[in-house]
């Protein structure tokens, strides 16, 4: 059997199962489907690193095409390039990681499990669909997951975030919905996007299809200005909620972007970058200044988000080989590092029972794990060489400085430049929860990081370590594949 | 002219010997038990819904004003199944209601008038159709006889559906003067675009306008839906409605072909004001029929969108779109009807805490109100995809983005519902609701529809085949 089927069809039986049996064995159920699709992943990427090794070049591997709905050319048509392989190994650790942060879920067991599978069976379909339909199937799977996962298990502002949530990916999508729609009438009727891609649409049409494309999935991508449900339904989900639209979530949007804006309409893409690089830039800096001013943990992280996104939108819209490849390596590695923020921030919110920075401190005395990994991740987010942060962002760079544009160079400055603003929030965030005093009595008697805490945590945290130290391969898997997309962006400069 | 001719008539022959058999057991007082007679009739009208599936489709009666092709036999058969399964929704209902007799003498009645109106080549057939379609149900409207609320509902409906008939009926005789013949079919050669046959136009829209409730012709609805019993709620919001939009779309496409850059002016505007009116009053609503009557008013609005496409896909889509939308609403008015007859409640804040007490129940409300805001893996999400991409070719951008921005504003009230059920915590829980068999197994088969009738793609497939 197919290998990409059959990473749909394990979330599909485990979310079966899950419906019949006991709920107090939901958990171990769905962690159990979780772990198979991670080993289910690795395998992928060896299958398909020994296909590139053995010299097969052809744009997408492992390739399925079903029939779905004949009538209107809509295939189940599945396949992955080395992006999508490194998508869909971040979306099954996030998984993993993310299940076993919440094992002391209490309240609607079954159903908060069902949720986080339900979200991963999306992500999942969505990093291999090949057919607009499909992604868009897979991509909607995830509203009503997401908005019930922090209306019920959230905290704080909790109604609030899951609707404007909702409602704003909706409204995303539904522009998605429109660019699909046009593409399928301007292609005489094909969702295909090896078809598409080989279409060439006149500059008139991408222009007009192309912003919805491209806002539609940049709102999944908190892009400027439509980034405002980030930090509100990042703040009020559940710890895993957080670890997952973080994670996976926002990737979608990113990988969207690339993968059914970009590539599809490249002198759409061409026509705007100014406006897109514009925009990250702006998310880039606005995003460092607003963490700067929170005195919320979990609002730190949500802010600092939207910044670290932006990074990805400013690699596409630089639109070189190095800076798309960075941009990929960015989304792995902000998924990666966000995820395991946000386990930490969830272990020490659930301890605590409070994430306001100025109540907490020295906590690094009582809870030694847990301190450790949040520093180490803040770490990763300032971009410490050594930790994936780094490679990403330093990819990025170095691409946007390739391009000989003024105005390229300006904003690539400028994100730079917010580098030293994210440092100074990690390293006082650092500073206030982890050093110094404890200035709260009851944070003596903390525990630290029980075992399901401990393994998330190493899970997420190997990946961040391995990606920074030996960055190349996974550079390697990517350049492959971001290389022609490159070259016909670059066809159209000149 | 030998007798396998007549079976494209049986579905009719058999709905007037199942009338003429209530009849006569009304008149003779026969009706002993209730319980019993009543399964008889769920079981007699399941029979007629397996008359769809066996013998000749395609052919024409009486000088070719009743036609029949395999497209509108599914049509029919579709029908029949929605009131099947009103009736077995209604089971409890019409267990303890005194006139059952004439319960399914008017509901019958209904559903031979719709299929009249289906087949006909006719214009007055077609009107006569129509006409019996909607008078008996605004009699069943009334069919809460000691409450007020449902005799202004019947009072309500005979009187806007007087007047809708009227508009049609003055379209209809413009167009009888512009071609000099009633015969539908002959029309599509004669009428072109120009001033008389626009206004006729506008008169008959605006009488189809009426029946499946679009906007500005909308006002009668949320009241007689909320007035009515649930079961004719349930019959008016699928069955009639279905019903029309059938004979829409078989209207647009064979008798004004030939207008139809007019029609689809017409279409987009009643499709933008009715998607957006329907969508913005519904969020306002506190009663659950009310709430689902304006949702139902804004899913009218999707029918039109896929009405603008090419003369296959467009009946096509609405077709699978209606027996979609049949599922959903028959699942969730299903369930309002259920904790209606257990409880008496209505109100929206009714339903908090509700999956917490009535599990199973809830799930099949969620899945219902998941499919009618078109969230995959339903079959919603699927009806109003290929609505949108019938009607992609002819519509306008502006279209295309009213219709999907809609789409927010619905989940937004559609999933309010939905965590108030699966969330909030409500003082007066509805208590757990036992449903008898039949109840139990009409809300099964509509969550298996919509579960399982998008997803695997057949299904359209086929629809498309018997279309071509």
């Amino acid at each position: 059997m197919n290998i990409l089927f059959l990473l749909i069809l394990i979330p599909v039986i485990t979310l079966f199962i899950s419906v019949f049996i006991n709920s107090e064995k939901v958990k171990q159920i769905i962690l159990g489907g979780a772990i198979a699709e991670l080993i289910l992943c690795f395998e992928l990427l060896r299958e398909f690193m020994t296909e590139r090794a053995a010299g097969n070049n052809s744009p997408y591997l492992f390739e399925i095409v079903y029939p779905w709905f004949k009538t209107w050319n809509i295939n189940f048509h599945a396949g992955v390039d080395g992006i999508s392989v490194s998508m869909l190994l971040l979306t099954s650790l996030v998984t993993v990681a993310a299940i076993l942060v919440s094992w002391k879920i209490d309240d609607k067991p079954r159903e908060f499990f069902m949720m986080l599978m339900l979200l991963t069976l999306g992500a999942v379909g969505f990093f291999i669909s090949m057919d607009l339909i499909m992604a868009f199937f897979f991509l909607e799977l995830s509203v009503v997951p997401k908005f019930l996962l922090i209306a019920h298990w959230g905290s704080g502002r909790k109604i609030y975030s899951a609707t404007k949530l909702a409602l704003m990916l909706m409204a995303g999508s539904s522009l998605i919905l429109v660019g699909t729609l046009l593409l399928y009438v301007k292609s005489n009727g094909s969702f295909d996007i090896t078809v598409l891609q080989s279409l060439n649409l006149d500059a008139e049409t991408q222009r007009i299809i192309f912003p919805l494309m491209f806002m539609g999935f940049g709102v999944f991508t908190a892009l400027f200005p439509f980034h405002t449900w980030v930090p509100d339904g990042h703040s009020s989900a559940p710890t895993a909620g957080s670890m997952f639209l973080a994670g996976i979530s926002m990737k979608l949007g990113g990988y969207g972007c690339i993968r059914f804006a970009a590539i599809l309409l490249p002198e759409g893409t061409q026509y705007y970058s100014t406006t897109i690089i514009l925009l990250s830039t702006i998310a880039i800096v606005y995003g460092a200044f607003a963490t700067l001013m929170q005195k919320d943990i979990k609002y730190i992280n949500a802010y600092s988000s939207v910044s670290h996104c932006g990074f990805v939108l400013l690699g596409i819209g630089m639109m070189n080989q190095t800076a798309l490849t960075g941009a990929v390596l960015q989304m792995i590695s902000h998924g990666l590092m966000t995820a395991l923020f946000f386990g930490a921030i969830g272990m020490i919110y659930s301890r605590a029972h409070t994430r306001d920075v100025r109540e907490l401190g020295g906590l690094l005395k009582v809870m030694p794990f847990i301190g450790s990994i949040y520093i180490i991740v803040g770490l990763c987010s300032l971009g410490l060489p050594g930790l994936s942060g780094f490679v990403a962002e330093m990819t990025i760079f170095m691409g946007a400085w390739q391009s000989p544009i003024t105005f390229h160079r300006v904003a690539t400055i400028l994100a730079c430049a917010s580098i030293v603003v994210t440092a100074v929030y990690i390293l006082q965030a650092v500073a206030k929860v982890m050093l110094g005093p404890i200035n709260n009595e009851h944070h003596l008697t903390l525990t630290d990081a029980a075992w399901y805490e401990r393994s998330a945590s190493w899970l997420l945290m190997l990946a961040i370590i391995i990606m920074g130290v030996l960055p190349m391969w996974l550079a390697q898997l990517i350049s492959h594949d971001t290389a022609p997309m490159a070259a016909k962006l670059l066809t159209l400069n000149s | 002219m030998n007798i396998s001719d007549w079976l494209i008539l049986r579905f009719e022959i058999a709905l007037a010997g199942f009338i003429l058999l209530q009849l006569i057991i009304k008149i003779f007082d026969l009706v002993r038990n209730n319980e019993t007679w009543l399964r008889l009739n769920i079981a007699l009208t399941f029979l007629i819904v397996l008359l769809g599936f066996t013998g000749n489709d395609s052919g024409s009666m009486f000088g070719g004003m009743f036609v029949s092709t395999s497209f509108i036999i599914i049509e029919k058969t579709i029908l029949a199944f929605a009131t099947l399964l009103v009736l077995m929704q209604s089971y409890n209902w019409l267990k303890n209601h005194e006139h059952t007799p004439e319960f399914f003498i008017l509901i019958m009645t209904s559903v031979l008038g719709m299929f009249l109106m289906l087949s006909s080549n006719n214009i007055l057939l077609f009107y006569l159709g129509l006409e019996m379609a909607t008078i008996p149900v605004a009699a069943l409207a009334n069919f809460d006889l000691d409450k007020k609320r449902s005799s202004e509902a019947g009072m309500k409906m005979i009187l806007s559906s007087a007047f809708s008939s009227g508009m049609l009926l003055f379209g209809i005789s413009l167009f009888y003067g512009i071609t000099g013949t009633l015969t539908i079919s002959s029309w599509q050669e004669m009428l072109m675009p120009g001033g008389l046959e626009v206004l006729a136009l506008i008169f008959i829209m605006a009488g189809f306008g009426f029946k499946i409730s679009l906007v500005p012709f909308h006002l009668w609805t949320a009241d007689v839906y909320e007035g009515s019993p649930v079961a004719i709620t349930s019959f008016l919001s699928v069955v009639s409605k279905g019903a029309v939009s059938f004979a829409l779309a078989g209207f647009l496409f064979s008798g004004v072909i030939r207008m139809q850059e007019v029609w689809i002016e017409i279409l987009f505007l009643l499709s933008i004001v009715t998607m957006t009116v329907g969508n913005l009053f519904a969020i306002r609503q506190t009663n659950i029929k009310r709430f689902l009557a304006f949702s139902t008013v804004a899913q009218a609005g999707y029918i039109l969108l896929g009405l603008a496409g090419d003369p296959v896909n467009a009946p096509t889509s609405v077709v699978y779109f209606i027996l979609v939308y049949m599922f959903s609403n028959l699942a969730a008015l299903g369930v309002v009807e259920a904790v209606s007859f257990a409880t008496g409640k209505e109100d929206l804040d009714d339903y908090k805490g509700f999956y917490n007490s009535n599990k199973k129940l809830a799930i099949v409300l969620m899945l219902a109100l998941f499919s009618l805001a078109g969230i995959p893996p339903t079959a919603g999400f699927f009806g109003k995809l290929f609505l949108f991409t019938s009607g992609v070719h002819s519509a306008s951008l502006v279209w295309l983005l009213f219709a999907s921005l809609n789409l927010v504003v619905s989940l937004y009230y559609y999933m309010r519902l939905v965590r108030m059920m699966f969330s909030e915590n409500n003082e007066q829980p509805i208590a757990p609701i036992h449903t008898p068999m039949l109840s139990r197994i009409a809300l099964v088969v509509c969550s298996v529809g919509i579960l399982f009738t998008g997803i695997f793609g057949e299904l359209y497939d086929y629809l498309f085949h018997l279309a071509k």
